[in-house]
């Protein structure tokens, strides 16, 4: 009876993240494509609801009512699992975020571990893809798109053993707990570990394909990427894993350098907002930047992109990882 | 000099500074013009959709002298004549405009001695099929009608110029 009460539980709390998740991506898209317009001087959609805040949706039916065309050469199968694993792993990632304290579906101790495993598990999705198209663009986007992921998960991981150092737990409540301190705003790790946050925002960048590293669809080059061959509900899932990761990924920044839920200043009108709003706030003002930066960066060469990843980011990460261990050792404050 | 350029690559100068400059740019008023419920204004000059023109005593201008069908560089008018009817004036009993063949280059309304064919201000007459872009003479008539008071003005506003 007990087990079936808590199943029932994880069932409404998967359900209910789900919901109000998918409707925030909705509107997350609407804002990403509104702030790049509105960067080029354009107005961005406008016309479905007022100020086009049905476009998402609008967009949505569109898809799934659209025909599905799977290619004779194509791998039936995998083809069509490929965009469902996207979806759902991009998804099964919301499951440890706390939004609260003690908000979070399931409250793993090894949170930031299952985050970064089900976020590189992606990456099999637009492989899959890629190659059971069995066309040529889609193939050497999955092969891009593949090594590009590989590349700055390395870095990824260093900086979260960084923030582990500082924050001494693996569960992502402990560590927004950890940045709890009489300095609010200042006491968040993204000041003491500044440029651990820079690179791990540059890399969220490549990781989620996002623009300037979205080699993988370089649409000049590649077409649409892996995404060429499909259509219809399988290319909504695709971009809806896409644009999940991305909202995880501003999650992953919220939760680790700025403080999740915490309010930026502990005093009363700051305190009396719920966390929920200040941790949507915070993912806000992230998944905006990641907006803007689609606005004005142009699109890496690939060499380049690997150069920054190999030869840049591994090494500052590294010595960050041996510096801020030297650090905490030196002022005695290691975590036990 | 290697130094101070890879401190500023790595502090994200020049990024921090294109972010300022693209967010001064979302904050401008926006370039586009809302089409169907805003639009731009037009010259006088503007060459649309064609139009034949009567007299104000309701006679037909044309007196199918067949000029704008030697100027036209595209060939989309074909023009029949006979005498008519009843008075046995000269008169076209078939003037067609392939508007899909036609450039818009307005050299038809240059070429009319008697301003009979003009180029009106209308420019939204698409069509679903491309039989109804076969313009013919009674089209063009029709059109005349409706645009009449906008092409005067125009004819008018320009007339000073030419």
């Amino acid at each position: 009876m007990d087990l079936l009460i808590s199943l029932l539980l994880i069932v409404v709390k998967s359900l209910a993240l789900l919901v109000v998740g998918l409707v925030l991506v909705a509107y997350y898209i609407l804002l990403d494509r509104k702030v790049w317009a509105a960067v080029q001087l354009r107005r961005g959609p406008n016309v479905v609801g007022p100020w086009g805040v049905l476009q998402s949706f609008a967009d949505m039916f569109k898809f799934l009512f659209k025909e599905p065309i799977i290619p004779d050469g194509a791998n039936k199968g995998v083809f069509l699992i490929a965009p469902f694993l996207t979806a759902t792993l991009a998804l099964a990632a919301w499951a440890v975020i706390p939004v609260n304290a003690g908000w979070a579906v399931a409250n793993l101790n090894v949170g930031i571990l299952y985050i970064f495993a089900i976020s590189s598990l992606g990456v099999y999705g637009i492989i899959m893809g890629g190659w059971a198209s069995n066309s040529k663009y889609p193939f050497l986007a999955a092969l891009r798109s593949a090594a590009q992921m590989v590349s700055y998960e390395v870095s990824i991981g260093f900086v979260m053993i960084t923030v582990l150092l500082c924050a001494g737990s693996l569960n992502l409540s402990d560590i927004v707990r950890a940045q709890d301190t009489r300095w609010g705003l200042l006491g968040w790790y993204w000041l003491p570990l500044f440029p651990m946050f820079v690179i791990f925002f540059i890399s969220a960048l490549a990781e989620t394909n996002r623009p300037p590293f979205d080699l993988v669809e370089a649409e000049s080059e590649l077409v649409a990427g892996f995404m060429v061959e499909y259509s219809a509900s399988q290319y909504l899932l695709f971009m809806l894993g896409e644009y999940v990761a991305i909202v995880t990924m501003c999650s992953m920044m919220t939760v680790l350098f700025f403080g999740g839920w915490l309010p930026p200043v502990n005093v009363a009108p700051f305190t009396w907002i719920p966390g929920v709003i200040w941790f949507v706030l915070k993912v806000t003002w992230f998944f905006f930047l990641f907006a803007m930066v689609k606005a004005f960066v142009p699109r890496y060469r690939y060499d380049q992109l690997m150069r920054l990843g190999w030869k840049v980011f591994l090494p500052i990460s590294l010595a960050a990882v041996v510096v801020v261990a030297g650090v905490l050792e030196f002022v005695g404050k290691v975590a036990q | 000099m290697q130094l101070v350029s890879s401190a500023k690559a790595l502090l994200l100068k020049e990024f921090v500074g294109a972010f300022f400059l693209s967010f001064r740019y979302l904050l401008k008023p926006k370039a586009t013009l809302n089409y169907p419920h805003e639009k731009n204004p037009q010259s006088p000059r503007y060459r649309g959709e064609h139009a034949l023109r009567r007299y104000p005593n309701g006679e037909e201008r044309c007196i199918a002298c067949k000029l704008c069908e030697a100027i036209c560089p595209a060939q989309a008018i074909t023009i029949e004549a006979a005498p008519r009817g009843n008075d046995g004036t000269r008169r076209a009993t078939r003037y067609d405009i392939d508007m899909t063949k036609c450039i818009y280059c307005g050299f038809c309304q240059e070429a009319c001695p008697v301003d009979a064919i003009v180029e009106g201000p209308n420019s939204e007459f698409a069509t679903e099929t491309r039989e109804e872009l076969f313009f013919d003479k009674q089209r063009l008539l029709d059109n005349g009608a409706i645009w009449e008071r906008e092409i005067a003005r125009n004819l008018a506003a320009d007339a000073p110029y030419r």
